[in-house]
């Protein structure tokens, strides 16, 4: 197949471009929720963030906090932000980091004024720019802009078997185009860390993920009541079929093909050494694992699932693929690309991989995925320790 | 094309894995090599349930189970060439 040269995205201020062109009114903590919500259910064309945390956070955790509220507003497929908190100083670090990519953004505190006149305040701001973005029109954009994540998740054998493969497929076949990647699961790299982290296209970007994945293991060591043995793989994994930790993470590094890591991302970092494969250091839990890495700024993301994962996002869109025919049959309205073919030999790796460009490329178009369809909003934050 | 009963992914394995319901004892198994398109056939010596692995080769006690072209553990106690490669027959290396 010849790949496309293009797709159809929006266009922003700073020179990305979006698949999605949405307006958001995000809260910067918790009690903000309501506002936030308030709004959105006021103004036909945004969408409120609500999340649960964003109080009393301190040091590393909430710097992870700010990168991921910020790298939401700068994400290219919002147009426009509105951001409320409850006080002010927070609120406007926000805007202004957001601020720098020229897109419009105003911030609205709550303290002294309180929900119904903050509610009406931000109606009024939110219902411009939602007029303003309805306005943005979809243009030719290079695949290049395309910055594609990707996650699996309840993985089952048929996913190292086809449905992983068939993304590394696609990565191969993008990656000389320019285009960004990026993969996460720090966990689920255990027992296929040493043949990763040789993975690094430099010395610099081994030494990186060797630190990373270090501080992980030393942190599950440290937590950890027993070491992974008892549920690595897991007695559902063991059933299916698989034997050792090994089997399982070298299925989950299917994933990324034939491709090298330029460089390791802290959680919700914004990749900055240009075209290819990036590593961002993630939970593997699904809904946190694609918040982060919309939060880097990736605006389209492939999420392969064996037994039938749902997960969605607000902001960037989570295109399904299963190569299970039982989950592509009973789980149908969750699955936008069936490869289950491939196990019965009457599709290749590489025509399952066409398939798959062919259909993210319908998505960054402005299809709609099932899980945007159901409604599939997950935004969750990566907590890293309790709050003072 | 005759159906695959058995997908191996890397012209290195030596394991392959089953994806039919299952295979029995002395069946003529058809084997898919993803990596490069090509065909190969074995005899089944076990019942081998969908998604476990069958041995492509015999492998003595202490020999590497290579899968997607990599090492995913040892082998703990020796497995005749079509008996079913699992937890009873096979180690990780880590722990």
């Amino acid at each position: 197949m010849e790949i496309p040269k293009s797709f159809l995205g929006y266009k922003r201020e700073n020179g990305r471009a979006g698949t999605r062109n949405h307006v958001i009114i995000l809260p910067v903590d918790d009690i903000s929720n309501a506002c936030a919500e308030a709004v959105a259910n006021n103004i036909k064309g945004t969408i409120a963030l609500p999340h649960s945390y964003g109080r009393l956070q301190f040091g590393a955790d909430l710097e992870l906090h700010f990168r991921t509220m910020i790298g939401t507003g700068k994400n290219p497929n919002v147009a426009a932000v509105i951001v409320v908190g409850i006080e002010p100083k927070w609120t406007k670090r926000i805007v202004d980091a957001i601020a720098t990519t020229g897109k419009p953004v105003e911030g609205f505190s709550i303290e002294g004024v309180g929900d119904i006149d903050t509610i009406a305040k931000v109606s009024k701001k939110a219902q411009e720019f939602s007029m303003w973005a309805s306005e943005k029109q979809r243009e030719e954009c290079p695949m290049s802009d395309l910055w594609i994540s990707v996650k699996c998740g309840e993985s089952d054998t048929t996913s190292g078997l086809a449905s992983n493969p068939t993304v590394g497929n696609l990565m191969d076949k993008l990656e000389p185009l320019g285009v960004h990647l990026c993969f996460g699961e720090t966990s689920e790299l255990t027992g296929a860390e040493t043949v990763c982290e040789k993975r690094g296209k430099t010395p610099e970007a081994q030494a990186k993920f060797k630190k990373t994945w270090n501080d992980y293991n030393d942190f599950i060591l440290k937590e950890a009541t027993d070491d992974l043995s008892e549920s690595q793989p897991t007695a559902g994994n063991i059933a299916g079929g698989l034997t050792t930790i090994e089997e399982k993470a070298f299925g989950n590094f299917q994933k990324i093909g034939g491709c090298q890591f330029i460089d390791v991302l802290e959680p919700a970092e914004e990749p900055t050494k240009g075209a290819g494969l990036y590593f961002m250091d993630t939970s593997s839990a699904a809904a946190e694992c694609v918040t982060l890495q919309a939060a880097g700024g990736f605006n389209i993301h492939l999420f392969p699932t064996g037994q039938g994962n749902i997960i969605g996002n607000p902001i960037e869109p989570v295109i399904k693929l299963t190569a299970n025919p039982l989950t592509a049959k009973t789980m149908s309205e969750h699955i936008d690309v069936d490869v289950s073919k491939i196990l019965s030999r009457e599709m290749n790796l590489s025509q399952a991989g066409d398939e798959l460009i062919k259909s993210t490329l319908r998505v960054a178009n402005g299809r709609l995925t099932c899980a945007e369809a159901l409604g599939h909003k997950e935004f969750v934050m990566t907590k890293l320790y309790r709050s003072a | 094309m005759s159906n695959t009963d058995i997908i191996i992914h890397d012209e290195k394995d030596n394991v392959g894995v089953v994806v039919i319901e299952k295979i029995t004892p002395d069946q003529d198994c058809n084997c898919w090599i993803m990596e490069n398109d090509k065909s190969v056939s074995i005899q089944s010596k076990d019942e081998i349930p969908l998604g476990h692995k069958i041995a492509m080769i015999d492998l003595n006690e202490g020999d590497t189970i290579l899968k997607y072209g990599h090492d995913i553990g040892k082998v703990v106690k020796s497995i005749k060439k079509g008996e079913h490669v699992h937890v009873h027959n096979v180690k990780t290396k880590k722990w």
